[in-house]
C-alpha cells in the first residue's frame, strides 16, 4: 500500500506558517537583555515543530536552516547567550527567509538560494560570535534568567507539576521514572502517585503506563529547565506546570492554578493538530491576547496561494453543535407529537413550532457568523512592519491598536490588507518626524501611530492616526497649482486640498525613499477601498498629526438593529447610529426661517426627517409629530431625528446584499430577513440624510400642511 | 447549447429536439421564457417595498436567504394593472447580469405550459410600433395558431435600472 504523504502537506504548511507567526510575534515582543523564558520557549517550540515537520516531509533545506536557528534560540534559552538586539533582528530576518522557503516548498518552486545562503551565513556568524555569551557558565545561567523574568513580577516559590503519561509512553522508549528522577535532580521533589487509571489485572498490559503523578518541586527554579525535562515526551503525555506563588500574590495566578486540573484532561494530543503542544496555564494567561489571534491565523498569509479555507473560533463551532443538538431534540419532540396527534395537543404543537423556528433561525445566524473573522487577521502584521520600518527610518515609533476583535467579513479582510499597509507606511514615513525634530517641536521623542477598528454607523471604520507633523497643506496646494490641478486663483478648502493626495502620481516628498514617496499608491489605495464599496477620508492638523479614516461596508456582517415601523413597513436602523429615541413635545419644535423643521434636544437644534415622506410610504398613521416617535441618529458627524410611527424591538440581523440581485438604493445599506421570513431593509443613516436633503423641497411642502 | 440540454428529457421523437420554453399569460397574451433560465415558480406573496423604486419594481422577497427583487411584468410593459388573484404567480428567473448571475422575480397572470420550439421556428420580432416594448422580446413562436412572445431575461435585468436613471450613489 502506498502512503500518500501529500495529503498531510497542507496541514504541515498550515502549522508551519502558524509557527512562523508565533516566532515572529515572540521575537518582536522580546526585550533584548531581559529575556522572558516563556517567550523564548514558545519561539523555540515553534521552530522545533517546523524543523521536525519539514524533516519528515523531506524538505531538508528547511529543516537544516531551522536547525541553525534552533541552535541559536537554544543558547538564548539556556542563558548561554544573551539575546542581543542584533541577534533578534537576525532571527527575525531568518523567519522571513524561512517563510519564503516554506512558500517555495508549498508551491513547488525553488527558494532564493543566495538569500538563504546569506542568511545562513549571518546566523552562523551570530552563532560564532562568542561576545554575545552570557557572562558565566551554564550553571550560573538559570539564576540570571530567573532573575530577569521576575523583573517587575513576583517569582514563583515552587512548582506544581501534573504529569500523566499516555498509555504508550514506555513504548516510545521513555520511562516516567527517568523523568521524575530528572525533576528530582533540579530540586527537592515530592511526588504523589495517582493509580486510579490502573485496569483490572486481566486487562493489565505490562508495557503500558497507567499511573499519573502530582509532583511538587519545592525550589524556585526556572521553568525552562522543567520544560526541558519534558521536551522529548511532550507529545506522549499530558502535563501541566503551575507556579506556586508566595501568599498574597495576584489572584489571577491563583485562577491559573485552579485552571490546571481542568485543563489537563482536555490536552490530549487528539484535541487538534497544532494545539497539541502543552499549553502551560501560566503561559497561556500571559499571552492570551496576543496568541489568540495567532492561533487562528489564516493558512497562507497573502500571496497567490491564499487558500480558501477559514479558521473558525472553536466557540463558534461549539455553539453550532449545541444548536444542532437542540434542533434534533425539537424535531424528535415534534415527531412524537405527530404520531398520535389530536386537537387537545395543538398548544404543544404550536410551542414546538415556535421552538423549531427559533432554533433554525439561531442556527442560520451562527452559520453566517462563521464567515466573520476578527480584523486582527489583518492587524497582526503591523507590529512587525512598524518595528522594521522605524529602525530603517531611524525613528522611534510606538504602535497602538484597538478594536482588533471587530468582526469583518473574510473577503473584506483579504482585500483591505494591502491598502492598510500602504497607509501605515505613509504615516511612518511622512507623518512621524525624526526624534530630534519631535523634541524640538516639544513633542515626546517617541511618535505614536494608532490603528483602530470599530463598527460605526453600519460601517466598519478603520482609523490610522499619528501624532506626526500632519499633511503639508501649503506644499500640497503649491504642488497642485504647479501641476495644474488647481488654478492659482482658486481657494480650495482644507478638505479639498487633502483630497488631492489621492490624485495619481501626486507626491510632495522631496526625497523618494524605498518606503514611500514615489507618488504611486494613494490613488490605488482609494481605488481599492472604493472597490470594496468603502470611502476614505483625511483629517489633519499641522504639527499635531493626521488621521486617515477608512469606512468599509459590512457586506455580510452582523449588525445590532432597532426595528422600526413606518406605516405598514418595517425597517432596521443600526443600533450604533441611534443616540436615543424620544417622544416629542410641541414645545420642542421649531422652524428655522419658517421652513426647515427642527427640534430642540438639550442645547442642540436638530433637523427632523419624516421617514414616510423620504421613503414615499403610504398609510402612515402618525401624521402629527407628537403622535410618533423621534429616533435621534448620528451619521458622519451629523445628527438628525427620524420621525417614525413606532419602535418594534432590537435584534441582531444578518446583512444581506440588495445589490447582488438588484442595485444600490439610496438611503438603504442592505436588507435582512426577519424572524417571520419577510425581508426588512436596513437604513443607511448618512445616505438617508443626503436623500432627505435632496428631497428637502418636497418635504418642506408637505410640512406646510401640518400645523 | 441549450438545445442538447433540453433534448435530454424527450428523446423519443426527432421533432422534440429544440428549446423548451415556459409559457405564461400576461394581459391575455402568451409569453415564453427559456426554461433553463427559470429557477422556480412561486405564488404571489407579500413583498417588501423598496423606497423610491420605479413603479414596476414591486419589492423584494426572501428566496431561501437571498434577497430577490420582484418586477410586475404588466407594469414593466406598461399594460393596465389588474388586482392580483390566486393565479397570480411569480416566476423566478436567473440570467447573466453585468457582473454575475442575478435572480429576478416576475409577476405574471398565470403560468400556462411548456413549449418546445425549434430554433428555426422562432420568427424575429416585427416592428410593432412605438407603444410595444420590443427590446425585451427576442422572437415569436407560433403555437397552434397562438403567438408566443419569447422574452429575453437578461435585457429585463439591464433595462430595469435605466428607467430611473443611473445607479444611485
Amino acid at each position: 500500500m502506498t502512503f500518500d504523504m501529500a495529503q498531510f502537506h497542507q496541514v504541515f504548511f498550515e502549522e508551519s506558517f502558524e509557527g512562523l507567526d508565533i516566532m515572529e510575534t515572540g521575537l518582536l515582543n522580546m526585550d533584548p537583555g531581559a529575556v522572558d523564558a516563556e517567550e523564548i520557549n514558545a519561539i523555540f517550540r515553534a521552530a522545533h515543530s517546523i524543523k521536525g515537520g519539514s524533516g519528515t516531509f523531506g524538505f531538508m533545506n528547511v529543516s537544516e536552516f531551522t536547525h541553525v536557528m534552533e541552535t541559536l534560540l537554544d543558547e538564548m534559552r539556556d542563558g548561554r547567550r544573551q539575546a542581543t538586539e542584533h541577534g533578534i533582528n537576525v532571527l527575525l530576518q531568518s523567519v522571513d527567509v524561512l517563510r519564503d522557503m516554506l512558500i517555495a516548498a508549498r508551491d513547488g518552486g525553488t527558494p532564493d538560494e543566495d538569500r538563504v545562503r546569506a542568511q545562513r551565513a549571518e546566523l552562523d556568524h551570530v552563532l560564532a560570535d562568542r561576545d554575545g555569551d552570557a557572562p558565566g557558565a551554564t550553571a550560573a545561567a538559570p539564576v540570571e534568567v530567573a532573575g530577569s523574568t521576575s523583573a517587575g513580577d513576583v517569582s514563583p516559590i515552587a512548582w506544581k507539576i501534573v504529569f500523566r503519561p499516555h498509555q504508550h509512553l514506555m513504548r516510545t522508549g521513555n520511562d516516567p521514572l527517568r523523568i521524575i528522577r530528572e525533576l528530582a535532580s533540579l530540586g527537592e521533589l515530592t511526588a504523589e502517585c495517582d493509580a486510579d487509571g490502573l485496569p483490572e489485572f486481566e486487562e493489565y498490559e505490562p508495557e503500558d503506563s497507567y499511573l499519573s503523578w502530582n509532583l511538587r518541586l519545592h525550589d524556585a527554579i526556572d521553568k525552562a529547565l522543567i520544560d526541558d525535562v519534558f521536551e522529548w515526551v511532550e507529545d506522549d503525555c499530558d502535563f501541566a506546570i503551575v507556579p506556586v506563588m508566595p501568599e498574597g500574590y495576584d489572584p489571577a495566578a491563583q485562577t491559573a492554578g485552579s485552571d490546571v486540573t481542568d485543563s489537563v484532561p482536555s490536552t490530549p494530543a487528539a484535541t487538534a493538530p497544532g494545539l497539541s503542544l502543552v499549553p502551560a496555564p501560566a503561559d497561556r494567561r500571559e499571552s492570551a491576547e496576543r496568541r489568540q489571534p495567532d492561533e487562528r491565523r489564516k493558512v497562507a498569509p497573502g500571496g497567490a496561494g491564499a487558500s480558501s479555507s477559514i479558521r473558525v473560533d472553536i466557540q463558534k463551532i461549539d455553539t453550532l453543535i449545541n444548536m444542532v443538538g437542540e434542533l434534533v431534540i425539537t424535531q424528535s419532540m415534534l415527531g412524537m407529537l405527530g404520531e398520535e396527534f389530536d386537537m387537545s395537543r395543538v398548544d404543544r404543537l404550536r410551542e414546538g413550532l415556535v421552538q423549531l423556528e427559533r432554533h433554525t433561525r439561531e442556527l442560520q445566524e451562527s452559520v453566517m457568523r462563521i464567515r466573520m473573522v476578527p480584523i486582527s487577521f489583518s492587524f497582526s502584521r503591523f507590529p512587525r512592519l512598524v518595528h522594521d520600518l522605524s529602525q530603517k527610518l531611524g525613528k522611534k515609533i510606538e504602535l497602538k491598536m484597538s478594536g482588533e476583535n471587530t468582526e469583518v467579513d473574510k473577503t473584506v479582510i483579504e482585500k483591505i490588507g494591502d491598502p492598510l499597509v500602504h497607509l501605515v507606511r505613509n504615516s511612518l514615513d511622512h507623518g512621524i518626524e525624526k526624534p530630534e525634530e519631535r523634541v524640538a517641536a516639544g513633542k515626546p521623542e517617541t511618535g505614536t501611530v494608532y490603528l483602530g477598528a470599530s463598527h460605526r454607523g453600519g460601517n466598519i471604520v478603520i482609523e490610522i492616526r499619528d501624532d506626526g507633523r500632519g499633511l503639508p497643506r501649503d506644499k500640497i496646494l503649491a504642488k497642485a497649482v504647479e501641476r495644474g490641478l488647481v488654478k492659482p486663483e482658486e481657494h480650495p478648502s482644507d478638505k479639498e486640498i487633502y483630497d488631492l493626495i489621492f490624485q495619481p502620481g501626486f507626491s510632495t516628498a522631496e526625497q523618494v525613499s524605498d518606503v514611500s514617496g514615489r507618488g504611486v499608491g494613494m490613488d490605488v489605495v482609494r481605488r481599492n477601498i472604493n472597490e470594496l464599496g468603502g470611502a476614505i477620508e483625511i483629517e489633519s492638523t499641522p504639527g499635531r498629526g493626521s488621521a486617515i479614516i477608512v469606512r468599509l461596508p459590512l457586506t455580510l456582517a452582523i449588525l445590532d438593529g432597532q426595528t422600526i415601523r413606518i406605516g405598514d413597513e418595517t425597517y432596521i436602523v443600526p443600533l450604533v447610529s441611534i443616540i436615543e429615541s424620544i417622544q416629542i413635545d410641541k414645545s420642542m419644535l421649531n422652524k428655522v426661517a419658517g421652513r426647515g423643521e427642527t427640534f430642540r434636544l438639550r442645547d442642540e437644534y436638530l433637523p427632523i426627517v419624516r421617514m414616510h415622506e423620504v421613503f414615499g410610504i403610504e398609510g402612515h398613521d402618525a401624521r402629527d409629530l407628537t403622535d410618533g416617535i423621534l429616533v435621534v441618529v448620528e451619521g458622519e458627524g451629523r445628527k438628525c431625528g427620524l420621525f417614525v410611527d413606532d419602535l418594534l424591538g432590537q435584534q441582531q440581523v444578518v446583512i444581506k446584499s440588495l445589490e447582488a440581485n438588484y442595485r444600490k438604493v439610496e438611503g438603504i445599506s442592505g436588507a435582512t430577513i426577519l424572524g417571520d421570513g419577510s425581508v426588512a431593509l436596513i437604513i443607511d443613516i448618512p445616505g438617508l440624510m443626503r436623500l432627505a436633503k435632496q428631497q428637502g423641497g418636497r418635504a418642506m411642502h408637505a410640512m406646510a400642511s401640518v400645523g | 447549447m441549450s438545445t442538447e440540454l433540453s433534448a435530454a428529457p424527450m428523446p423519443d421523437t426527432v421533432e422534440a429536439i429544440g428549446t423548451q420554453y415556459l409559457t405564461f399569460m400576461l394581459a391575455g397574451e402568451q409569453y415564453g421564457l427559456n426554461i433553463l433560465q427559470v429557477q422556480e415558480i412561486r405564488g404571489w406573496e407579500h413583498v417588501t417595498r423598496i423606497p423610491n423604486a420605479p413603479e414596476y419594481v414591486k419589492g423584494v422577497i426572501n428566496l431561501r436567504g437571498t434577497i430577490v427583487p420582484v418586477l410586475d411584468l404588466r407594469s414593466r410593459f406598461k399594460l393596465h394593472a389588474e388586482p392580483y388573484t390566486k393565479e397570480t404567480v411569480v416566476i423566478v428567473v436567473r440570467a447573466a447580469g453585468k457582473v454575475a448571475e442575478r435572480s429576478l422575480g416576475l409577476v405574471v397572470d398565470a403560468v400556462s405550459d411548456v413549449l418546445v420550439a425549434q430554433d428555426n421556428d422562432v420568427i424575429s420580432t416585427p416592428d410593432f410600433g412605438a407603444n410595444v416594448p420590443t427590446e425585451n422580446i427576442v422572437g415569436l413562436v407560433n403555437q397552434d395558431g397562438n403567438m408566443v412572445m419569447l422574452l429575453d431575461v437578461a435585457s429585463l435585468h439591464e433595462h430595469r435600472g435605466d428607467d430611473t436613471g443611473a445607479e444611485a450613489g
